[in-house]
This record gives C-alpha cells, structure tokens and sequence, in this order.
C-alpha cells in the first residue's frame, strides 16, 4: 500500500499524476464481478471512495459522535469544530467570501428544491418565467415545474443543437422582463457538455436576472471558483467527487441568502422560539434546520482533502487525454454513434449501436465486468431532443485508465459478438 | 459468456431482428401500451377478442432485445388461444422468468423455454415480462397504461 505521500511526490511520467498510485487508495476497484476484474467507468453516477474517506466515517463514529451546536460537553465541542471545520473547507474550496454562504444539504437535488422553494416562492409570481437549459438533469427541471405549477409562472426552455450545446443566442433571446431566475447545468450529465456559465451568468447578469448552476458534474472534474463565476447559488453534491453520499453543500450569495425565507423549520435553525414568535437563526444555520448528516460531512472534509492534495494541472490534463481518448476509439468502433459531441466536454461518453438497445448492451458488458450507465440518466428531455430511447453511458474519474478504455472497447465488440 | 448465451438465445435474437405481428390491428377490440420508464422500453399491444378468444394480436414500439423477442413471441403463442388459456400462459411465463418454475416440464413450455435464461439477471425480469403484464391488463380490459416500475 502506497501511502498517501508517495502518491503527493510521484512524478512518474512527468506528469505529476499517477493513476496507477491513486488506484491504491479506492479499496473497491481491486474488486472483482463475474469473476472479472472491476472497470468501474459509472463515476457520473457516484465515484468510488478513498481509503481516507472510508476513514473518516469509521472514526466519525468511533471516536467524535455526538450531536452539534448543542452539548457543552467535550466531544459535541469537537464534533462541533470538526462540523464547521468542513464548511471553511468548503469555502475554500469553491472560494466563497463567507461561510456563511456554504449551507449544508443532502445534495444538489436539495440544494435546487431549496432554490426553488424559497426563492422561488417569494420571487416568482403569476405569469413570471423561469429559464432553464435543454440539457438539464431531472433535478434541476422538476423544481421549477413544480414552482411554475404553484405559482401560475411559466417554464422556459433554451435548446441545445444537435452537438449537444446550448444554443446561446437563444437562451439570450428567451431571457425577458419575466425572467425571475435562470438555472443551468454547469455540466451535463447526460452528453458531458461543459457549459460556458461564466458568459451565461453574465448575460443574465446584464439582465439583472439571478443564476443557479447545478455543479453535480463539474466539482469532480476541475475547480470551481464560485466568485469568478460570480453566480449566486451553486449545487454539488459530495459523491460524485469522491465523498460520501447524503451529504452537499448549496452556495449563495449572502446577500441573497439573507433575504430569503427558510426552508423548513426546526432545531438549529432558530435563535428563539415561542408559541407567538420565532426568531430565526443566522446564516448559515437558518438553512440548516434539524440534526445534520455530521458524519457524512466530515467524510466530505477528507474527499475535499484528498482533492485539495492533488496536482490539479496534472489531473485536468490526465482526465482531459483519457476522454479524447475513449472518443476516438468508442467512436470509431462500426455501427457506434456518439451522442453529445460539444467541442468543451467533461468525463462522459454517451453512444448507441445500430440495431442493439443500450439495456442489452448494459447486460453484456456488466458479465464482462464493465459497470456503466444505460437508460436515459434522469434527462429525458435530452434523450428525446435526440429521438432516443436510452444511451450507454461511459463515465470517467481521475483512477481510470486507458486499459479500462480497451476493456469496455473489447466489451462492445462482445456485445457484437453476441448480437452478430 | 455461458450465461449471456443462454439469454441471448438464438430464438431471441431472431425475434428481436425479426419481430413477428409487429404492426397495428386495426380492428383491435383493445388497444393497451406498456413501458418501463426505467429503460425507456415502450410498445402498444393490439388484441382482437371474440367470444373470450384472442382471434388475433400484434404489437408496436420499441425497446431492448429481451422485450422485444418476448412481446413477439407471445403474439406467435396467443393467437387463437382462450382468455383462460392466455391466463395460464401469463402465469407459467412469469414463473419461468422468476426462477420459480417447478411443477412443469420444459416440453411443454414450447418456445417460451427461450426464456429460462432471464431467470439469471434479475435486472432483466421487467422486460422479458412486459409485454405480457400489458396484455394480462388488457384482457382484463384496464385502460391504464401498464408500468413495470
Ligand atoms: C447534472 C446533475 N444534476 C443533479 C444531479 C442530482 O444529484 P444528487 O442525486 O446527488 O442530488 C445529478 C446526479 O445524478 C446530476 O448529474
């Protein structure tokens, strides 16, 4: 076992990353399905987790619980700091201005409902719109419908083109004195398109209209910095950046926080409370109501270390040759089409065969031990711009390698085979 | 590989390329879709019934191999059968498909037997069984589409 340190200091390759050294530390890809070696490629669904983070839950538990903000006894004090701990390292790592911008949540879904449901409700009236991208993931559709159902305000749609880009000069154009919010996928789930939010954010900005972006795929692929962006709310969810699941943080501008109402009601979020009259608590505890997911936080701490430890040119540029690479030779395989060909894309292929559903294709490959994606990955709306049923959704994080690549390469000619 | 072969079988295969009483009836007395939101798996099921008897059936729609096969498969067996009869099909499939099949000899099973297979890979009981909850439904005559979720 290579400790962490090793993995800091490599300079094999010159490249400042070693994915070889970082497959040490994810206890799970030395698994084996079907009898066959693991090739996890399903990291836009969840990524696998570090040895560090496994760690931190196990002595979460072993050696710190017990509940926060509350006790005056040593371990809810540590478990205290160790809490909050977590939200500067949040901070940090998305380069807020305040922790009290960093509220912790179950993930982006929550982080989007609680958009919707607060802001949304006490800024989005009758005959208002909403703005979103045609690219968007379930969650961050089915919010606003269901703002847009309560409040009598209107869904609007900006198209993507047959690449799979968000066609901007329409989302412009949809952009009007209705226009309360816009919410956009910094990246898609779906077609891996990166989406230009920083331009987004500001031609919406030149409207004096507010931007949610939905980071679920982004945070794990390259750095986010929330102030350059200069969007006001951002969404991510620990899992999908090595951390564990249940557990994500909503960025918002404090001025804008401020001014919103809470989202549900409860311990921790109130300063004082009797039957006539509730003072509400300060940011960002307002949005924080009940017990938190303390250990999962704090497993959150150690994903953002392990990141936060890393060499992240070197990662870009490694995650960057590894879907160039996984494109051209997915690509070029006969009878396999690519959907979603945006010229900035992150960490996903999505294909389909001539005359095989991607469901089968799925079986085929998970008896070759290959785990991805098929199905319509909770974006039908993209699956039908495209008129497709479902895709194969081939996936990417910092520990696979071109090996992995040729094994789900050698899958697809068995998915042939079987189909001949 | 042997597994996947015993579910790919060549039957199946066939009727995925070649999908028998695959187009509208016309003069259908129900007409029912069914769909697996999950894999986005989506046919229309056409019955013609007289006198409780299927006097004829064919299918529309898309989706995996595994679905596919199945729905034409099942219009090959069903026709001219009783409601009864298609009742006890309906059941002896889904036994089939869920591993519980022991009272019956594989003989008797006819061209269903393509699916013993499924029974391996849980993840693919809903389509193999699709196209016969939908027509399950219909015969009852229900109007709501049939979900496998
Ligand atoms: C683009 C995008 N948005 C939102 C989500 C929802 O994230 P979660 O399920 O962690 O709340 C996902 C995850 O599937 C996603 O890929």
């Amino acid at each position: 076992m290579h400790t962490y340190q090793d993995i800091l200091t490599s300079k094999k390759s010159g490249s400042g990353f070693d994915p070889d050294l970082i497959r040490e530390t994810f206890p799970i890809l030395k698994a084996t399905v079907h009898g066959k070696k693991l090739v996890y490629l399903d990291n836009a669904a969840t990524t696998q987790k570090p040895e560090s983070v496994i760690k931190a839950l196990d002595d979460y538990y072993r050696h710190l619980n017990s509940n926060i903000h509350r006790g005056v006894h040593a371990l809810s004090e540590k478990a205290t700091e160790a809490y909050e701990g977590v939200r500067d390292k949040a901070r940090q790592f998305i380069n807020a201005a305040s922790n009290k911008e960093i509220i912790f949540l179950r993930g982006t879904t929550e982080g989007i409902n609680l958009v919707a449901g607060s802001f949304g409700r006490s800024n989005v009236g009758q005959g208002d719109e909403v703005l979103i991208t045609g690219l968007e993931h379930h969650s961050n559709i089915v919010p606003w419908q269901m703002l847009c159902n309560h409040t009598g305000s209107v869904l609007k749609v900006a198209p993507i083109d047959d690449k799979g880009e968000v066609i901007l000069s329409e989302f412009e154009r949809l952009i009007g004195p209705k226009t309360r919010i816009v919410a956009i996928a910094h990246v898609s789930n779906a077609l891996g398109t990166v989406n230009p939010v920083k331009r987004m954010v500001a031609i919406a900005h030149a409207h004096g209209i507010p931007v949610l972006l939905d980071g679920a795929q982004a945070v794990p692929h390259f750095r986010i910095d929330v102030r350059d962006l200069d969007c006001d709310f951002y969404a991510f969810s620990a899992h999908k950046m090595y951390g564990p699941t249940g557990i994500g943080i909503l960025y918002g501008k404090q001025s804008i926080l401020e001014a919103m109402p809470p989202y549900q009601g409860g311990g921790d979020m109130i300063r004082s409370v009797t039957f006539e009259k509730t003072i509400f608590n300060d940011l960002p505890h307002k949005f924080e109501a009940g017990t938190p997911n303390i250990a999962d936080t704090i497993g959150f701490g150690a994903a953002f270390d392990f990141l936060n430890g890393l060499d992240w040119n070197a990662v870009s540029h490694y995650e960057h040759e590894l879907l160039t690479y996984a494109s051209e030779v997915i690509g070029a395989i006969p009878g396999v089409r690519i959907v979603g060909t945006a010229s900035d894309k992150a960490g996903v292929v999505s294909f389909v065969m001539d005359d095989v559903h991607p469901h089968d294709i799925g079986t085929i490959l998970d008896r070759e031990g290959i785990a991805v994606r098929t199905g319509h990955h909770c974006a039908q709306p993209v699956m039908q711009r495209f008129g497709i049923p479902a895709t194969v959704r081939a996936s990417f994080a910092l520990y696979n390698t071109k090996e992995e690549i040729d094994e789900l390469v050698r899958g697809i000619y068995a998915v042939k085979k079987v189909f001949h | 590989m042997s597994e996947l072969r015993a579910l790919y079988q060549e039957i199946i295969l066939e009727h995925n390329k070649k999908p028998r009483n695959f187009r509208k009836l016309d003069d259908a007395s129900r007409t029912l879709e069914g769909y697996n939101p999950l894999c986005g798996d989506h046919y229309t099921l056409y019955l013609k019934i007289e006198n409780d008897v299927v006097v004829d059936i064919s299918f529309e729609g898309a989706g995996c191999a595994i679905s596919k096969a199945s729905a034409s498969v099942m219009t090959t067996m069903l026709k001219g059968r009783t409601k009864e009869e298609a009742q006890r099909m309906f059941e002896t499939f889904h036994k089939l498909v869920t591993g519980e099949l022991t009272d019956i000899s594989f003989e008797t099973l006819g061209k269903l037997a393509a699916f013993a297979g499924v029974s391996e890979f849980p993840a693919r009981v809903k389509c193999a069984s699709l196209a016969w909850h939908t027509m399950r439904n219909a015969l009852d005559a229900k109007s709501e589409p049939v979900s496998t979720e």
